[in-house]
């Protein structure tokens, strides 16, 4: 069962680039995709750029609508993702709490929808 | 052929006492709950027609959970989606194959630990895990639910819909935690367990029976967990807990449905029988050096439960416990007890002094037990003005019509000391 790793938080929290906890914070990252790699669960994980870069769009009545910046203003944001195959929930609870961001930020964790045929 | 008042009874009687047992299984077979649910409730609709005709089965379970399977079969091949897929097929091979066993041999598995570790998985929210352990485990019906927690049943089959929903999407598993993380999750199933007890044990004389059945409910749940968990002390910890708690459930109510407060009780009116099981349950378990919260709580009201009087009770030990459950569960609640155990055993002065320290930050301005507390110690410390004026604070903050009561007693029996 694949579940989505929705790794959330407010910009400017947690570790800065400059400062000396960014360096072991980074390396949290490396070896968290290096051992659910190893472990044979990743599927996929990337990190987003800041949501300044986002840009919203919808189409209502035909007509689309494009918005600059994300889709809520929230203080917490969408910052990156991983996309791994766990047994269970509790397998993906687990590996959650691994990932740096838990420590100050929020992981939801999504199981992934499995289409019929 | 049997009456059919018995009969009912009869089935009433194995689904009562199997429910639980048989559902676990046939979720462990069939991996959906509410599936599992559905052809128990069949096999129940199946037993009345059947049982009419021939009489009780050897084993009713094993007869229900045969038929129960067999309705599964039915259903999977009704569901064109289920039968497409060529691995299912197999499956389902399996499941019939497993319901001629279950003839054969009558034996049921135990999956009861596993159902209610996946019922109170922290991913469902606290009040669903209550209903879903009820429902599945206690075989209470939706409308009784919400009867005990004052839901309405249309609210509280959604909640359980929902929750079934939930479990099956996100994958919530169905198995015994590993040990890394069973204590996380045994904390939470006692959680599950002394809620229910306590939504029992708080309600009222003149409020519905299924409110206080659930007190019978939760301590025959923890007495499931205790057989099927025996190594944990918490689990015993905390049925010794309940059957202290409730060897005092009709010495703690008086005629007109009021509370009567421990220290007035007639100790003869207490459940003996409940005492010496708890007591015993304690003497087993403390002894074992891995003492919890429900040990620690189950202790204490072990020393009231075996004092002859109010005033031959082991302060000094109380106020220990006390201390050492603060430790484990630094909660405002805790604190306050605390302080009422130092004013028996050592003095009202030190126990007021840990009040006003507690009260400093504020967070207590509306906390109703926090007033309660201090208008007895204050009471006895001789300060029947501060005493009153707390007192009357704590029968304003309070939302209970028994609690309200008995303070406003206390209130006048200050008034009239001399």
């Amino acid at each position: 069962m694949q579940y989505m790793l929705l790794i959330y938080s407010a910009e400017g929290s947690g570790p800065q680039p400059g400062t000396p906890e960014f360096g072991p914070f980074m390396q949290g990252y490396m070896d968290f995709t290096e051992k659910v790699k190893n472990d044979g669960k990743f599927v996929a994980g990337d990190a987003l750029q800041a949501i300044s870069t986002a840009t919203t769009l919808s189409i209502r009545n035909g007509k689309t609508d494009t918005m600059d910046g994300p889709f809520a203003e929230t203080k917490e944001q969408l910052g990156g993702y991983y996309l791994l195959d766990c047994t269970d929930l509790d397998d993906a609870l687990n590996y959650a709490a691994m990932i740096p961001t838990a420590t100050y930020g929020r992981i939801e964790v999504r199981p992934v929808v499995v289409w019929d045929n | 052929m049997l009456p059919s008042h018995t009969l009912q009874q009869a089935i009433d009687k194995t689904v009562r006492e199997e429910w639980g047992r048989i559902l676990a299984a046939l979720v462990k077979t069939l991996g959906d709950i509410q599936l599992a649910e559905d052809c128990l409730q069949d096999a129940i609709l199946s037993a009345m027609q059947h049982w009419q005709k021939n009489g009780l089965p050897a084993s009713p379970a094993a007869w229900l959970i045969t038929t129960a399977r067999r309705k599964a079969i039915d259903r999977l091949r009704r569901d064109k989606n289920f039968t497409s897929k060529q691995a299912d097929i197999s499956y389902l091979i399996d499941l019939e194959h497993q319901a001629e066993d279950a003839f054969q041999t009558e034996i049921i598995p135990d999956k009861r630990l596993e159902m209610i570790f996946t019922c109170c998985h922290p991913a469902l929210e606290e009040k669903t895990r209550v209903a879903l352990t009820l429902r599945t485990l206690g075989g209470l019906t939706t409308d009784e639910i919400a009867a005990a927690f004052l839901d309405r049943p249309d609210a509280m089959a959604q909640r359980l819909v929902r929750a079934k929903k939930k479990i099956a999407l996100a994958g919530i598993p169905y198995q015994v935690p590993d040990q890394l993380v069973l204590p996380e999750r045994l904390s939470s199933v006692l959680g599950v367990i002394y809620l229910i007890f306590n939504a029992g044990y708080s309600s009222g004389a003149g409020e519905t029976t299924i409110r206080s059945d659930l007190t019978e409910e939760a301590i025959r749940l923890a007495r499931i967990i205790r057989e099927l968990l025996p190594d944990e002390p918490e689990v015993g910890g905390l049925l010794a807990l309940m059957l202290l708690h409730d060897s005092r459930r009709i010495a703690r109510s008086n005629t007109a449905g009021g509370l009567v407060p421990l220290e007035l009780q007639n100790r003869n009116r207490w459940d003996t029988s409940k005492i010496e099981e708890g007591a015993m349950l304690l003497e087993d378990i403390l002894p074992r050096h891995r003492v919890g919260p429900y040990q620690l709580q189950a202790a204490i009201s072990a020393l009231h439960a075996q004092s002859p009087s109010w005033d031959a009770t082991d302060w000094p030990q109380i106020e220990a416990l006390y201390q050492m459950l603060y430790e484990m569960q630094p909660s405002p609640v805790v604190y306050i007890n605390l302080a009422v155990a130092v004013s028996y055993a050592s003095s009202t002065k030190a126990a007021l002094e840990m009040l006003d320290a507690v009260a400093l930050d504020g967070q207590l301005d509306q906390y109703q037990p926090f007033f309660a507390a201090k208008a007895d110690v204050l009471s006895r410390a001789g300060d029947r003005l501060a005493a009153k004026a707390c007192f009357q604070t704590a029968i304003e903050l309070s939302n209970n019509t028994f609690e309200k009561e008995f303070l406003q007693d206390k209130l006048i029996r200050l008034e009239t000391r001399d």
